[in-house]
This record gives C-alpha cells, sequence and structure tokens, in this order.
C-alpha cells in the first residue's frame, strides 16, 4: 500500500468528533494518514500535547510517503482556541517541520473530507489545503447544472468550458440504486482527477467529491457529463463506463 | 525597591491564590458568555505552575519563572487561554532574562505580554477580550514610569487602569473568540479574559508590596 504524500490532522475541542471526523474521512483516503488531536485528558478543550504529538506523527507519515521533498501536512481545526493551539505548536516544532505543515482555512468536517480525497489523488499540499479550503464555499459558488439532467440545453458552464474546443457530451443512467453517495462520489471524483480533462457533471466540476455527492443524484439520476479541450471525448468515454459499470454495486 | 526572582515566585503563588479564590466567579462570567470554562482552565493551570516550581530548583532569573509559568500553562490549559497567556508569559520571559526589574524592566514585561497577547489572538482593542486589559495597563505602566515611578509604583498602575480595562469591557460586544457567536447578547457582560488579567497584574503588585514591606 502506499502511503500519500501529505497528511491531515485534525484539532478538534472534542476527542471523539476528531476520530469521528478522521473516521469519515478515512473511508475515503484509505492510503491517506490523518491523525486525530481531539480533547484533552480533562474532557473538552485542545491540548498542546496531544496537537504538537499529532503534527510529528503526520510529518513522519507524510515523509515516507513522499520520500525527498518531505510532503506535508494539512491541519484542520474546529473552533478559534484549536487554531491558537496548533500555531503554538508550530512555534515549538522544528523549523523543518513547521515549515512542511499549513492550516487549512475551511469547515472542520467538509475541509476534512476534501482534503482527504485530494490527498488519495496525489495532491501536493498546497492543493489538499486549497481543497480543504474550498469546502467552506462550494455549495454557493455551484450556480448552475441541471439537477434532472435532461433540460440541460446551452447550460452557461459547459459554454466557458468549450471556449477551449470542441464540447463534448454524454448521458448516462446511475444503476447502482443508492446513486452518487460518498463511495461512488469518491471513486468518480479520482478518476475525473486522473483522467487530468476538466470535466463536468451536471454542471459541477466532476473532480470535486463534495461538489458530486451535493447532486444528491439518486439510482436511476440520468448525468450529464461534459468535458472539452483536448482528450475530452476520451474522458467523457471513461466516465460514462465508470458510471454505467455501477461503482461494484450492481 | 526592584523586582527579582522572590517577587517573581511571590507574583506567581499570589496568582494561584486569586485563581483559586475566583475560580467559581471567572467560570461564571465564561458561562455568560463563553464555555464556561475559563475559571476551571486558569485554575488547573497555575496549580499545575505551582507544582512544576515547588519540584524544581529556585531559578536564577526572572524570565525563567515567566517561561516556567508559560510552558505550563501551554500545555495544561485548553480553552484560548492557554495560548493567550502562554505566549505572553513566553515573550514577557525573553525580555526578562535579568536577576532583577526596575521600572523600565516592568514596563518591558508588561509590553512584551501584550504584544504576544496580540499576535497569537489578534485582537484589537474593543472586541471585549484580555487585550482589553492589558491595553490600558502597558499605558499606565509607561506612564508611570516615564514619571519617574519605582518598579512597584509601576505595577500598582498597570494594576488599576487592567482593573478599569476589565470592568470597561462591560458594555462591548464581543468580535472575537468564543463570546462573538452571542453577538450582541454578549453586552453587559463582563469579558473572563479580561477579569482574570486583572487578577493577574493585581497580583503583581501586591508581590511586589510584600516585597518591599519586608525588605
Amino acid at each position: 500500500m502506499t502511503v500519500a504524500r501529505v497528511a491531515l490532522v485534525l484539532v478538534s475541542h472534542s476527542r471523539a468528533a476528531a476520530e469521528g471526523v478522521a473516521e469519515i474521512a478515512a473511508q475515503m483516503a484509505p492510503d491517506v494518514a490523518i491523525v486525530a488531536a481531539g480533547g484533552m485528558p480533562e474532557g473538552i478543550g485542545t491540548s498542546f500535547e496531544r496537537v504538537l504529538d499529532a503534527i510529528e506523527e503526520g510529518a513522519a507519515a507524510a515523509q515516507e510517503g513522499s520520500g525527498a521533498d518531505g510532503g506535508g501536512v494539512a491541519v484542520l481545526t474546529d473552533l478559534g482556541s484549536a487554531v491558537l493551539t496548533t500555531e503554538s505548536v508550530l512555534e515549538a516544532v522544528d523549523e523543518d517541520v513547521a515549515a512542511r505543515v499549513r492550516l487549512v482555512d475551511g469547515p472542520f468536517l467538509e475541509g476534512a473530507v476534501a482534503a482527504a480525497v485530494r490527498a488519495q489523488q496525489g495532491g501536493d499540499l498546497d492543493e489538499v489545503v486549497t481543497a480543504g479550503e474550498a469546502a467552506g464555499d462550494w455549495s454557493t459558488s455551484r450556480t448552475s447544472g441541471p439537477r434532472d439532467g435532461a433540460a440541460s440545453a446551452g447550460a452557461p458552464d459547459a459554454a466557458g468550458a468549450a471556449a477551449a474546443g470542441e464540447a463534448v457530451r454524454r448521458t448516462v443512467v446511475l444503476r447502482n440504486p443508492l446513486g452518487l453517495h460518498a463511495r461512488p462520489a469518491a471513486l468518480l471524483a479520482r478518476a475525473v482527477a486522473d483522467l487530468g480533462v476538466p470535466l463536468t457533471v451536471d454542471g459541477v466540476d466532476g473532480a470535486s467529491v463534495l461538489a458530486l455527492m451535493a447532486l444528491g443524484a439518486a439510482g436511476g439520476h440520468e448525468l450529464v457529463v461534459e468535458a472539452s479541450g483536448p482528450g475530452a471525448a476520451e474522458a467523457v468515454d471513461a466516465v460514462v463506463r465508470l458510471v454505467d459499470e455501477g461503482f461494484g454495486e450492481v | 525597591m526592584s523586582l527579582d526572582v522572590t517577587w517573581a515566585l511571590a507574583w506567581v503563588r499570589r496568582t494561584a491564590q486569586v485563581v483559586a479564590e475566583n475560580r467559581d466567579l471567572l467560570v461564571e462570567l465564561d458561562r455568560q458568555i463563553g464555555d464556561g470554562d475559563h475559571g476551571e482552565n486558569l485554575n488547573r493551570g497555575f496549580a499545575a505552575v505551582i507544582g512544576k516550581l515547588d519540584g524544581a530548583e529556585p531559578p536564577e532569573l526572572v524570565g525563567d519563572v515567566l517561561k516556567t509559568v508559560a510552558t505550563t500553562l501551554m500545555s495544561t490549559v485548553g480553552g484560548a487561554a492557554g495560548p493567550l497567556y502562554g505566549t505572553a508569559y513566553l515573550r514577557a520571559a525573553k525580555v526578562t532574562g535579568v536577576a532583577s526589574l526596575d521600572a523600565a524592566g516592568v514596563v518591558a514585561l508588561l509590553e512584551a505580554g501584550l504584544e504576544g497577547i496580540v499576535a497569537r489572538g489578534k485582537a484589537q482593542p474593543g472586541e471585549k477580550t484580555m487585550v482589553d486589559a492589558w491595553t490600558p495597563a502597558v499605558t499606565a505602566a509607561q506612564d508611570a514610569a516615564a514619571n519617574g515611578a519605582s518598579a512597584e509604583q509601576v505595577l500598582v498602575a498597570a494594576a488599576e487602569a487592567a482593573e478599569a480595562g476589565a470592568v470597561a469591557t462591560d458594555p462591548l460586544v464581543a468580535t472575537k473568540g468564543r463570546a462573538s457567536y452571542l453577538g450582541e447578547r454578549s453586552a453587559g457582560h463582563r469579558d473572563p479574559g479580561a477579569a482574570s488579567s486583572a487578577l493577574v497584574i493585581r497580583a503583581a503588585a501586591e508581590a511586589a508590596g510584600t516585597a518591599s514591606a519586608t525588605a
């Protein structure tokens, strides 16, 4: 099993919250080191020692996954003092460790999920942090995109993408009964990211696991897959094939 | 009267004492506009500091005492107060690496403490935080020292200003920290961090008074 080159550290006032969010994120990112650092021995609060240990553990795991460049650690926090404690820890650790750690300014749970998936996809630290921070506004940035797949004529998102070249568009019905829930969304997002061609699914970014999940696309729903530019046709075909195969749930 | 390690240790002990005495008050203040753990956290933190100091060799420099306070608070106080007070004491320790403090030294200590709090928490005056006690305390200390006050007098001036600053947080609407979630409803309550800051700075003045009384 390969270890991803970016590790996550989850700092929460609650041990249960950190561990719970770590579990959720790990489901979609099995090769990413996700270290929970929540609560204090006395109960609710953030523990300097716990955060220190977690960051050192994350840094070591990222190092293992990345080799020479040392990898990176993305830290998610819940409320204000979790940030303060983390910043205090970063002042206390070795400079070369601190240089590879970044705080993610995004929502704790959704940010952890988005960051974990991006790390699983092989993202570097900048990309993982960006994914975690974008999780804060993905729901409002998705301004268009058909929910039912059928009435998508002239969707403006696709028009923007088509400026780079011929737009390719195909539809595919979700055959698995639960539709585009977490696991298939993660598989689909990973596949789209690997293809390296900008591609939309029902108007949203196909490489964004959160945007895909937000579609709430159920079994039987017809997805519109669209891409443009070099490799668009092959990418759309690959995505259609993946969806049609039912994500192993059919 | 100069303020040496004996004073610094007395300050810490006095602080632990007043924090324990005011634990329920601080908890109550924090319950009204926070998460209700400020008194508990500080009490635990300063009790741990006393434990650390009791078990160790007497330090040589004032800054050594403050550094022990900093690292202990940082690792035992779990809310925002841990990193904030921890950084305050840490920065203060850096500028007090001497055997004793004169008036200018006291001013430097307080200035560094405030700088640490602002660097860590990024609050401005008026946001209903401990900064609203420390800022007037530093100004008062600077003025007193400029007017030729003794080290002890500088601390007294700082303590009075910190207490007035804490009271002045009552009508403010919090725009920082957990209280900011309450918005307008945070007005009409004293900020717990400002209240505890006033206790800490008053303890420093009392420890200096005791020191000069026995000199």
